[in-house]
């Protein structure tokens, strides 16, 4: 089969590389570019942990073929962190709010958010739960989760950050 | 899991895409938002040999009101139903029904073209357009020819569409200002399929329903206009009696499989459940 050449920016690298048209972009991700970050966790489109951020949206990257990425600017958990290397607002979040437990779910979880907080800087606990349904944690039950996101929003909006009442 | 190997086509145009999709014959597939063709190819339980993507084709991504109609192209994403500000004014019922599919990540790549194009039972939008009278416009390497949802369905992944056809856009006559409105759906958890779903428009004059539409979703091989049910309703007040007697007659329509999802005769049963507070919100939400 006819391998397709695709140009792509990656955590705004810009990258050229041949696929074949069956390489989901999860596999291109992390086999040819080396990031794995991203994580295959049900490989059936229901966990979210392979979830990056495509263009603005977020994006099942098990679910998706790179081809179809062609054009396409990319982000991964690699890239979030401020250009200081300092935690970004989210992994902050993540770390101060106990927002994991096995870890296995966090890139995915992190990537949705950044959308989430992109599209609804000012969440509520409703609209965190909702936008954050296509990520599944087995460890922590989501009380902790949606604190790291709070944290994050009042961080990034400089108000006060309020722990929701479990 | 990883798919049989495929050749993969980016086509710009309509008729180059339907042309490659007519020239490649049984052994292509269109690809749209891909969230359930993908799962598909990675199981093997579908193994096209070509994708024919319709990302590039630019028409068909646009949401416009053409007279009486509001126009959507089939490449529109749900995503993009849901943030739609003239869907919400028009038809406000699109955007309740798209934020019940599957989970945000899905949303920003399904399409409304393939939820309805699919002609799987269990997508949603196949009944609230059959539920709003919409009109599918198929095209070919013959041209366009446009047909009414009512009629396109022939049953579980069987529909109207012949080969090398596509749904390249959908026409939904915009129901009347003041009419009421809503989508339910009974799932086991977020991004499940409907174990029975239901979408009613209605509109009140004086107290009196003068008009009632109803699609059921997954309760049969194929979406369910009830037109039954809704003409029973259409006249009355609404009052208790005659809820009941539309209740009744939707659910003797229903067909549904026992599954995972339940046993056929509880489908059924949650069906006119669905069907009672759907009708409950729209009497709620309609001008009197």
């Amino acid at each position: 089969m006819t391998k397709s050449h695709i140009k792509v920016t990656i955590n705004g690298k810009a990258v050229e590389a041949l696929v074949a048209p069956r390489t989901l972009l999860i596999h291109f991700l992390r086999e040819q570019q080396n990031l794995t970050g991203a994580h295959i966790g049900c490989d059936t489109g229901h966990c979210g942990a392979c979830t990056v951020d495509m263009d603005d949206m977020s994006v099942k990257s098990c679910m998706t073929f790179a081809v179809q990425a062609d054009g396409a600017s990319i982000t991964t958990i690699e890239g979030v962190a401020n250009a200081d290397g300092t935690l970004s607002a989210l992994q902050e979040g993540f770390r101060m709010m106990h927002g994991l437990q096995c870890g296995y779910c966090t890139p995915g979880m992190i990537l949705r958010a950044h959308r989430l907080l992109q599209e609804t800087p000012n969440p509520t606990e409703e609209e965190i739960r909702y936008g954050i349904a296509g990520n599944l944690c087995r460890c922590t039950g989501y009380v902790n989760i949606v604190k790291a996101i709070q944290y994050a929003a009042a961080k990034i909006n400089g108000t006060p950050f309020q722990e929701a009442a479990e | 899991m990883i798919p049989g190997t495929f050749e993969y086509h980016r086509p710009t145009t309509v008729e180059s895409a339907v042309a490659l999709l007519m020239q490649l014959g049984e052994d292509a597939r269109p690809l749209a938002g891909g969230h359930s063709l993908i799962p598909l190819m990675k199981t093997r339980l579908a193994a096209p040999e070509h994708l024919v993507d319709l990302a590039a084709i630019e028409g068909l991504r646009r949401i416009e009101v053409v007279g009486d109609d509001v126009i959507i192209g089939a490449m529109t994403t749900q995503h993009s139903v849901i943030a739609s500000a003239l869907l919400a004014e028009l038809v406000p019922i699109l955007r309740e029904t798209a934020l019940v599919i599957a989970d945000p990540q899905i949303r920003y790549k399904g399409t409304i073209g393939g939820n309805c194009a699919n002609g799987d039972p269990g997508n949603d939008m196949p009944a609230l357009m059959q539920c709003l009278g919409a009109s599918y416009q198929l095209t070919g390497t013959g041209g366009s020819r446009q047909v009414p949802a009512r009629d396109f369905y022939l049953g579980a992944y069987e529909t109207a569409l012949e080969p090398g056809e596509i749904v390249t856009e959908i026409r939904i006559p915009v129901p009347p200002a003041g009419h009421g409105y809503g989508y339910e759906k009974l799932k086991r958890k977020v991004g499940d399929y409907a174990t029975a779903a239901a979408a009613v428009v209605i509109t009140m004059a004086g107290g009196t329903c003068i008009s009632a539409s109803i699609g059921l979703t997954n309760v049969s091989e194929t979406p369910l206009w009830a037109s039954d049910s809704a003409g029973i309703l259409v006249g009355s007040t609404l009052d208790a009696a005659t809820v009941n007697a539309a209740v009744a007659a939707a659910e003797a329509i229903t067909n549904p499989a026992s599954d995972m999802r339940g046993p056929s005769e509880y489908r059924t049963k949650m069906a006119g459940i669905m069907l009672r507070r759907a009708l409950d919100r729209a009497r709620a939400r309609a001008t009197v």
